[in-house]
């Protein structure tokens, strides 16, 4: 269950990054529509967060530690509204290609995710 | 490239600034929480690395502190800050290499920062170019 959301978010938060990417190379700030899709990003990243504190408190331990697991549940479910804020502050090109380098940042928290949780 | 360069206030996180806030914050919460946790848990098993990971984030801290708050004082301050994490990537990056023994852990730095996709190394480079370009468009307007 919590391997496959980390997949998702992981491939969520790059096709966010990508779109993202896209309008910056149009030279355009990021819209209502990629808001909508960091919200998405930033929902599955959250409910990411409950399930995995629900898997600890039903007593299943991450292969690395508790801690480091739990800090990275914090900084996935913070990442991409903390670049989405940036981005609404930086209207022109380089507030998207913020959201875009925040999904990236996303998607390698998830790759260190799988491995701490032991997939 | 139009748009950036019509307005520039004092701040320094306007445009690509705004890239390097992102990377810089990043940066500061991964090296301190790790460092943290590390020397915590087990300082003793790599004194020297996590000590080091600790000062890296205290610098990309202050670094990212002086983008935000802008201004021609709050730019030279970083601009020293950047180099002197340039020049702790590079000392730190070839002492791991030369000398692994002494680092029995990793640190932010190790390899020039290979475990985080050398961000580490090109971030100065690029803050020290965005500061620098900051200063000559503001001599430019006056």
């Amino acid at each position: 269950m919590l391997d496959a959301l980390t997949v998702v978010t992981a491939v969520t938060a790059l096709l966010l990054a990508a779109w993202c990417g896209w309008a910056a190379y149009r030279d355009q700030p990021t819209k209502d529509w990629h808001f909508i899709g960091m919200a998405v990003v930033s929902l599955l990243a959250a409910v990411q967060l409950v399930i995995g504190v629900v898997q600890l408190a039903r007593g299943e331990e991450p292969e690395q530690g508790t801690a480091i697991f739990v800090a990275y549940l914090l900084g996935a479910a913070a990442c991409v509204p903390a670049a989405g804020f940036m981005s609404l502050a930086e209207r022109s090109r380089w507030g998207s290609v913020t959201a875009a380098a925040g999904g990236v940042v996303l998607a390698v928290l998830e790759v260190r995710l799988y491995d701490i949780w032991g997939g | 490239m139009t748009a950036v360069s019509q307005e520039r206030p004092r701040s320094l996180v306007s445009g690509p600034g705004m890239l390097l806030v992102w990377f810089y914050g990043v940066m500061v919460v991964g090296a301190l929480s790790r460092s943290v946790y590390e020397i915590a848990t087990k300082f003793d098993r790599a004194p020297l690395a996590y000590a080091l990971s600790a000062l890296a984030g205290l610098v990309y801290a202050f670094i990212t502190y002086s983008l935000v708050r802008g201004g021609e004082r709050a730019r030279r301050a970083a601009l020293v800050c950047c180099a002197a994490e340039l020049a702790g990537v590079l000392v730190v990056g070839t002492w791991t290499l030369l000398d692994p023994s002494a680092f029995p852990d990793s640190t932010v730095w190790s390899d020039y920062g290979m475990g985080y996709v050398f961000i580490p190394v090109l971030l100065p480079l690029s803050a020290l170019h965005w500061l620098r370009r900051s200063a000559a468009a503001d001599a430019g307007q006056g």
